[in-house]
């Protein structure tokens, strides 16, 4: 129970200084330790799958990605002039009510929330005698709710398809040579 | 005005050289057992594509974009990730030429249903695999190979 508290209070500090600093290399490690933090309290929550997508996705992947697109700007936020209070109060209203929202969620773990009560119920009992798979989250995600994850995998290649569009795919005449950049005219 | 050193590549580094050369064949080989252990163990095919698109990338950083494309050709990636959306989509229309629905697991074997949902989910969670490990790695070539900006 103990370790929790710990990770809450890591998140929240890490959260806190990846607003503050100013360097966005450091935002971006800070984002990928909140992400670790993250992935330990989806297992501490004994959601192990979540979990493993979180450290691989969060603090891998996204950190590397962040990064080499980092390398293609500057390392440093420019300080903005204008006035930011508009956007201060757009940001505090909308944590306000998304913590508003919390008080009418069940309490974590509650057996009666309704999520345990609709159709989770069927999908334990029936991984068990309809597919005998072991890992219920894997029935659940592969086949129960096999529409949910073909949509998934077909926005994450959208992902691909929207990336290589603005950003350029590969090109033949580009895959020989290594990475020259155009030269521009001065310098 | 931003003084930006060029860093030296990271294949210079021996130490990480000698690390990401030991690791990789593990990390893909640790990918390939969470995507077929999935249905018993955590893990599927979106956590084995980003394990070993993890491992292609920590490739790539170490010994520069351009091995990593002469292992992974940039067209190759961008097939692959179609080919898994239409491999799982291929199942749910193999599943409705077996008399079944579209993605009904169960038509997939006409005498033994949990036979039939094992076989869908396989090759669903390939197809998923398949598609993630090529998007991150595509995100990767689309992000890196843009090279410096300059001014």
């Amino acid at each position: 129970m103990q370790i929790e508290f710990v990770l809450f209070a890591f998140l929240i500090a890490t959260a806190f200084t990846v607003v503050v600093v100013r360097d966005l290399f450091a935002a971006a490690m800070l984002f990928g330790i909140f992400s670790l933090l993250s992935s330990g309290m989806m297992l501490m929550m004994d959601a192990v799958d979540v979990s493993f997508t979180e450290a691989a996705v969060g603090a891998g992947v996204s950190t590397v990605l962040i990064l080499s697109a980092l390398s293609l700007t500057d390392a440093s936020e420019k300080r903005s002039t204008e006035n930011q209070w508009t956007a201060k109060l757009v940001v505090v209203t909308t944590g306000a009510l998304l913590i508003f929202g919390t008080f009418d969620m069940p309490y974590y773990g509650d057996p009666d929330a309704p999520i345990h009560n609709h159709v989770a119920p069927g999908y334990i009992e029936g991984s068990r005698t309809d597919l005998e798979i072991p890992n219920i989250v894997t029935s659940v995600l592969a086949s129960y709710r096999g529409f949910d994850t073909f949509g998934e995998t077909t926005v994450v290649w959208t992902a691909l398809i929207g990336a290589m569009l603005l950003l350029g795919g590969s090109r033949k005449d580009k895959d020989e040579a290594p990475e020259m950049p155009d030269k521009p005219e001065a310098l | 005005m931003e003084k930006v050193k060029t860093p030296r590549p990271l294949r210079d580094n021996l130490i990480l050289r000698v690390v990401a050369k030991a690791l990789f064949p593990f990390i893909l080989l640790f990918g390939l057992y969470v995507q077929f252990h999935g249905d018993f163990g955590p893990g599927g095919g979106f956590q084995a594509g980003v394990i070993m698109a993890a491992g292609f990338i920590l490739y790539g950083l170490v010994f520069g974009l351009a091995d990593m494309k002469r292992m992974l050709p940039p067209r190759w990636v961008e097939v692959f990730s179609a080919l898994g959306v239409l491999l799982y989509g291929g199942v749910g229309v193999y599943a409705m030429f077996s008399n079944g629905e579209f993605l009904d697991y169960n038509a997939l074997d006409p005498h033994n249903t949990i036979h039939g949902q094992h076989r869908g989910i396989f090759w669903v969670e390939l197809g998923v695999g398949m598609t993630v490990v090529s998007v991150m790695v595509g995100l990767f070539y689309a992000f890196a190979g843009r090279g410096k900006r300059r001014e």
